[in-house]
């Protein structure tokens, strides 16, 4: 079978902070159009690992290779543009404080493309009534916002430059589980719909069974990763322990694995 | 022949043929290609979007108003192949999914209200410093039935950051003043052949005055802005929270320890300052004036009275605590945004160095009336 061109191509990334090896020639390969979880113990590196992939980190070795371009190559201006071709969210939302919601949305079209304020505010309009935000919100301040809405927002603004390439570093946490679901449900939507390729961290085990093609967990400073019902047959024991353990055994049954 | 779509008209119908890439970078040019398409006398269009290779969220969206107006114009429109694009789909479901509600009309404010508004909030700004004040001072005085609780570590760590590491530009201000005062009134005085005041000048502006003065705006910008910036970072934070969450008051581990360092630190730097004062006068008399240190020396104790010193010295605490007061104050009020701690942490500056000036002011005329 011939594996279409991976979007997103890590090869031997190694990450160091002083004497303490975070990554040690880690790889890892997301194809178009699939979602893909990054899963691993507090304190593995998943953080660290997507800001390498951002270009927010430059790795001590390895490349990182987005759409086939290597990153560290890359001029000024040709960074800005790969940069506008992707949608990042945030641990904590990641928000300005003093911008309103629409605002937030609106940064990246006003970063990136030239157009007129009416066009602008109503794309942004229609970003966040797109990840299900009531119009109300928009303008809204986002300490003014809950949990969840501000993890709409974040993807929101994600969404901004209509991206085909999404990161999104645990999107679901600090929800209940009704909302998480409905985040992940709003997910698959629109990855299906816009045909968006997500790279997602996450610790949600519902989340992973509900929306990743793939799982890559790092392990030992390398990254294992393969097909969901790959991946929870793997004989690593940390991996044996995640999709095992207590908490994942009604979840695997669910799942009818 | 453009960019993004052609079309070709038989009568009445006109026939649209969408190509290449439909992104939300080449949405100008789209906007203008659809704007240009002669719709006169149109009744029915026929959307080809086969060759199309990307069709993204916001081209589509200015495609569907397009659609739309086209609609308006009771004009009849097909997709070819019977297939709607599927992202003119998505937006439609996701405008049902959040429906539009007008956003209420927001009034213009009048300038009696406005007037209004601002002298309730100022009210409340200082019945709200009036509060402040009280629980420090009642965290105090509680505070001091047990070393402990007077925080001696953290009080120790605030003289450190305010204190000692000020000695160096408090000192080249010291200085610099005192070589200004020289200067200036010896030209002044040559005038006159009273060079010999320049002495006066120099040690009583230095101790009674300048010396305290600039020694607390200094400190004013340093801390006082340090203070409001840190304590209102850990607003945004939720550290004050998680503080009060834990059973610790913040008045006690936060506010106290700062006042009560920088209560400490303000007259020892005050002190430095004016010896490094005196000692710039010194110096400028010996070079500028051609007086022996000894004169100089005799000259300084002849002008000051033994309150002179402790008249500027005295002054310190209390300068202390408005600064003090003023950056913490301001650092609680922080909520919410980025924006607001940097509003506040001006505000903390402006307002403790228009508090110590004030004070300074109110300070000359209590001494004029005691006569010391």
């Amino acid at each position: 079978m011939d594996a279409p061109r991976p979007i997103v191509e890590v090869r031997g990334i190694v990450n160091r902070f002083g004497s303490q090896v975070v990554h040690d020639g880690l790889d890892m390969e997301v194809r178009p159009n699939e979602v893909f979880g990054i899963v691993g113990g507090s304190g593995s590196g998943k953080s660290v690992l997507l800001r390498t992939i951002l270009g927010l980190r430059r790795p001590q070795a390895g490349t990182v290779r987005l759409d086939g371009r290597d990153i560290s190559q890359l001029s000024e201006q040709e960074l800005r543009h790969v940069k506008a071709g992707y949608g990042v969210t945030f641990q904590q939302g990641a928000l300005f404080t003093s911008l309103t919601v629409l605002q937030n949305v609106q940064l990246p079209m006003i970063e990136h493309l030239r157009l007129p304020a009416s066009v602008r505010d109503e794309l942004a309009m229609l970003k966040v009534r797109l990840v299900g935000l009531p119009p109300e919100a928009a303008q809204k301040y986002p300490s003014q916002l809950s949990g969840g809405m501000v993890k709409r927002a974040a993807l929101a603004r994600a969404l901004a430059l209509d991206p085909r390439l999404l990161f999104l570093d645990e999107p679901t946490s600090g929800l209940d589980p009704i909302s998480a679901a409905a985040f992940d449900e709003l997910l698959m939507e629109l990855q299906s719909q816009l045909k968006l390729t997500v790279v997602m961290i996450t610790h949600d085990l519902d989340t992973i069974f509900r929306t990743c093609n793939r799982v890559g967990v790092i392990v030992d400073k390398k990254m294992e990763s393969d097909t969901l019902d790959g991946i929870v047959r793997h004989q690593h024991p940390w991996i044996q322990a995640y999709f095992h353990g207590e908490r994942a055994r009604a979840r695997l049954g669910a799942h009818g694995t | 022949m453009t960019e993004h779509l052609t079309t070709r008209r038989t009568g009445d119908a006109l026939q649209l043929d969408l190509r290449g890439e439909w992104r939300v970078e080449g949405l100008a040019a789209i906007d203008s290609e659809l704007k240009r398409i002669d719709l006169a006398g149109v009744r029915h269009l026929t959307l080809r979007t086969h060759q199309v290779t990307v069709l993204d969220l916001s081209a589509a969206w200015r495609l569907r108003e397009f659609l739309q107006r086209l609609r308006q114009l009771d004009v009849q429109v097909t997709f070819e192949g019977g297939a709607e694009p599927e992202q003119l789909r998505v937006i439609d479901k996701s405008l049902a999914r959040s429906p539009y509600r007008a956003p209420e009309e927001e009034t213009a404010v009048e300038p009696v209200e406005a007037l209004g508004r601002h002298v309730v909030r100022t009210w409340r700004e200082m019945v709200e410093g009036l509060d402040f004040l009280g629980r420090v001072l009642v965290t105090f005085v509680r505070a001091l039935a047990s070393v402990r609780r007077l925080r001696p570590i953290s009080v120790a760590r605030h003289v450190w950051d305010t204190g000692v590491t000020a000695i160096p530009i408090v000192s080249l201000i010291a200085f610099l003043i005192s070589v200004i005062i020289a200067y200036m009134s010896a030209q002044q005085l040559a005038a006159f052949g009273a060079e010999i005041f320049v002495v006066d000048l120099v040690t009583i502006g230095v101790l009674r005055e300048l010396g305290v003065l600039l020694t607390a705006i200094i400190v004013a910008g340093r801390s006082g802005s340090a203070f409001a910036a840190e304590i209102g970072a850990m607003q945004l934070n939720e550290e004050v929270d998680a503080l009060k969450a834990t059973g610790v008051d913040p008045f006690e581990v936060l506010v106290v320890p700062r006042v009560v360092g920088l209560v400490i630190s303000l007259p020892l730097l005050t002190i430095i300052a004016d010896g490094i004062g005196l000692a710039g006068g010194a110096l400028l008399c010996r070079y500028l004036l051609d007086m022996p240190f000894t004169q100089y020396l005799e000259r300084v104790d002849d002008a000051i009275s033994p309150t002179t010193f402790w008249v500027g010295v005295l002054k310190a605490p209390v300068f202390a605590m408005l600064i003090a007061m003023a950056g913490v104050f301001r650092g609680m009020q922080v909520r919410d945004s980025s924006r607001e701690l940097g509003r506040l942490t001006t505000v903390a500056v402006v307002q403790s160095i228009f508090l110590v000036i004030l004070a300074d002011a109110l300070f000359a005329v209590l001494f004029m009336e005691l006569d010391i």
